[in-house]
């Protein structure tokens, strides 16, 4: 099992942020490596168990379900079911947390999950770099240039 | 009951504010409310179940428990036994969290309680502001004036120490290595931005011989040489956020002045060093390491499949081009002035090494591709192997001529770049890493590959800092192998 574990700061509250973000479907509109995106059997997308299946712009095919998500806690988990990038038993939590001291947030994704032998660096810099902090770097860039 | 939460993002490393907060007696150490403080019976400060009995600065009094502890999650949690100020059933918990974003730390500390009736604003915002908030900004100044004294940190700035003497490789005039000597030096505080450094490793490079015989204008004698050390830091000054007094750290940078044991210099040229790596290691490759960094990422980005022609590859750099290029699947061929050299750079990843003293192995190149030529070359040899490269090199290929080890390279002819569609980079260094995020990119690489064995260096050569005019005699003399470093 590997974990990967990715955190930033972000200059906006954590309403603004999970505003931004916790839409299920909404991952074209703020992550750089996504084009498409669409919920399976028009199921709402905030509701726990829907799944969503996407493009990346390399033109990977991503299928992922839902499993948590909170608005108490700005936080949410998904396992992927089908993907090209070779993981299993793959399960991401994303969450918020505001930073009192100025109006920030700490924003932390990590996953975990099994790969083939002799994979594990090349996927853990794939999704911790390529994924997690790629998503950061857009949302530091979107609320920093409001 | 009162939930009080404060949180806030500290500029240092995770384990150095562990450090400090999962010692439960810190805290009359860097809290300003806090006067003194002991532990009872003598147990240690990390034995959960250990009391805290403390004074604060206003008189009150107040026995706390470590309640549970956590080096893996890194929280501390205690509760209130008993005090003189109203906090009933109180238990908080404080928690850190890496920013892997820049190597800065997320603290979140929380409590809850009841207080009297009709008091609970009135000590929620003393537990938030005088205890949580002041607490924040106190850590802060703790650790940047070092951390280890017993009493609490003055206002910032009075940290900081003034001149200290220290020794230096001191060029006298231009004229080479006999124009040398080791000297006392004055070594200011650091100044905004700057960070004052004690060095216990220098690494030798061939621009040093160059700089001492003028050939390179760097520096106005007498003056201190030398482009590359590793030590820790000793004190850091305004708005210096990422490194603290304690920390490893080396440099390569641009302004000569790093053979010395003391040096202070801008902070954003210094990058830490991981803690599996030894300080004469750092000094010894980074500037080569970063030089190998640059050539094969980012002035051409080496593909698995290409062909690579790297010269001296033997060499500091050499050996380092030819191992990155390896590793990332390209097909290595290298130029080397003798049989002992062409094994080593065999060892180190160089698929075809060709001997010569002449300038000569276009034609060796040109067979071992059945006729194709290479798709680029590192060419750190300039005037007197013009010719060869540009005929070593295949159509499309990638002139990147980053050193003139011959002579400066005269400008290509236009008709003959184009005759190839020839790309031709002609870059310097410096002017990679005078942007502060990219040399830190660049320093994570190096110290990455380091670590994975892909880059590996074995230190026949050292020196210490008084012999420097030795060290360079030796290296122009070309019986060195690998790197050489002074050590203060």
């Amino acid at each position: 099992m590997i974990k990967v574990y990715t955190s930033s700061v972000i200059d906006a509250s954590a309403d603004a942020v999970w505003a931004h973000i916790r839409d299920f479907n909404g991952l074209p509109k703020w992550h750089p490596a996504i084009a498409e995106s669409r919920i399976e059997q028009s199921w709402p997308a905030d509701r726990v168990g829907c799944i969503r299946n996407f493009r990346l712009r390399d033109g990977g095919l991503i299928r992922e379900q839902l499993l948590t998500l909170s608005d108490y806690d700005y936080q949410c988990s998904y396992s992927i079911l089908e993907s090209p990038m070779g993981v299993d038993n793959y399960i991401a939590t994303l969450k918020l947390t505001p930073i009192t001291d100025g109006n920030r947030t700490f924003a932390e994704w990590s996953a975990e999950f099994d790969t083939p032998a002799g994979q594990e660096r090349r996927l853990a810099d794939q999704i911790g770099q390529g994924v997690f902090q790629a998503g950061f770097d857009a949302l530091k860039s979107y609320f920093g240039h409001r | 009951m009162l939930r009080v939460t404060r949180s806030t993002v500290i500029d240092a490393p995770i384990e150095r504010v562990w450090e400090v907060l999962r010692d439960f007696n810190s805290h009359d150490r860097w809290h300003p409310a806090v006067a003194r403080s002991h532990i009872e019976g003598g147990e240690p400060p990390d034995q959960v179940g250990c009391v805290r009995n403390f004074h604060l600065a206003d008189g009150n009094h107040i026995r706390e428990q470590l309640i549970a502890l956590s080096d893996t999650d890194r929280i501390s949690t205690y509760c209130i036994l008993d005090a003189t100020v109203p906090l009933q059933r109180y238990v908080a918990t404080l928690q850190l969290k890496p920013v892997t974003d820049g190597d800065r730390t997320f603290w979140h500390w929380q409590s809850t309680f009841d207080t009297p009736p009709g008091r609970e604003a009135e000590l929620a915002d003393m537990v938030g502001r005088a205890v949580y908030e002041a607490g924040f900004e106190a850590l802060r100044r703790y650790l940047r004036s070092g951390g280890e004294r017993r009493s609490r940190p003055a206002a910032a700035g009075a940290a900081r120490g003034g001149d200290m003497t220290g020794q230096a490789v001191v060029l006298k005039a231009f004229g080479g290595a006999d124009q040398l000597s080791f000297e006392n030096v004055t070594v200011p505080p650091p100044g905004h931005r700057e960070v004052r450094i004690r060095q216990s490793a220098a690494g030798v490079n061939y621009i040093d011989v160059y700089i001492a015989e003028g050939e390179y204008r760097m520096v106005e004698p007498p003056a201190a040489i030398g482009m590359e050390a590793a030590g820790t830091v000793i004190d850091v000054g305004s708005d210096v956020h990422d490194l603290l007094p304690g920390d490893s750290v080396a440099y390569a940078y641009g302004v000569p002045g790093a053979f010395a044991t003391l040096r202070t210099l801008p902070s954003d040229q210094v990058v830490r060093v991981p803690a599996g790596i030894e300080a004469e290691t750092a000094a010894a490759v980074l500037f080569k390491g970063l030089t190998a960094e640059y050539l094969v990422h980012r002035v051409h980005t080496v593909r698995a499949g290409e062909t690579i022609l790297v010269h001296a590859a033997a060499g500091g750099v050499g050996t380092f081009l030819c191992q990155w290029a390896k590793h990332l699947g390209a097909r290595v061929i290298g130029t080397v002035s003798s049989e002992e050299k062409a094994r080593i750079a065999r060892e180190n990843g160089c698929d075809l090494p060709i001997v010569s003293t002449d300038y000569r192995f276009a034609e060796a190149i040109k067979a071992a591709t059945g006729g194709r030529g290479v798709d680029v070359v590192y060419d750190g040899l300039g005037r007197l192997a013009e010719r060869e490269n540009y005929d070593a090199l295949a159509p499309t290929g990638h002139w990147v001529a980053y050193g003139h080890a011959s002579g400066a390279l005269p400008p290509l002819d236009p008709a003959l770049q184009s005759a190839k569609s020839l790309r031709v980079s002609r870059p310097v260094l410096f002017h990679y890493t005078d942007e502060p995020a990219r040399l830190r990119a660049m320093a994570t690489n190096v110290f990455a590959m380091l670590e994975r064995g892909v880059l590996k260096v074995t230190l026949r050569h050292r020196y210490p800092l008084s012999a420097a005019a030795f060290a360079l005699q030796a290296l122009q003399s070309r019986q060195t192998i690998g790197p050489l470093v002074l050590l203060a």
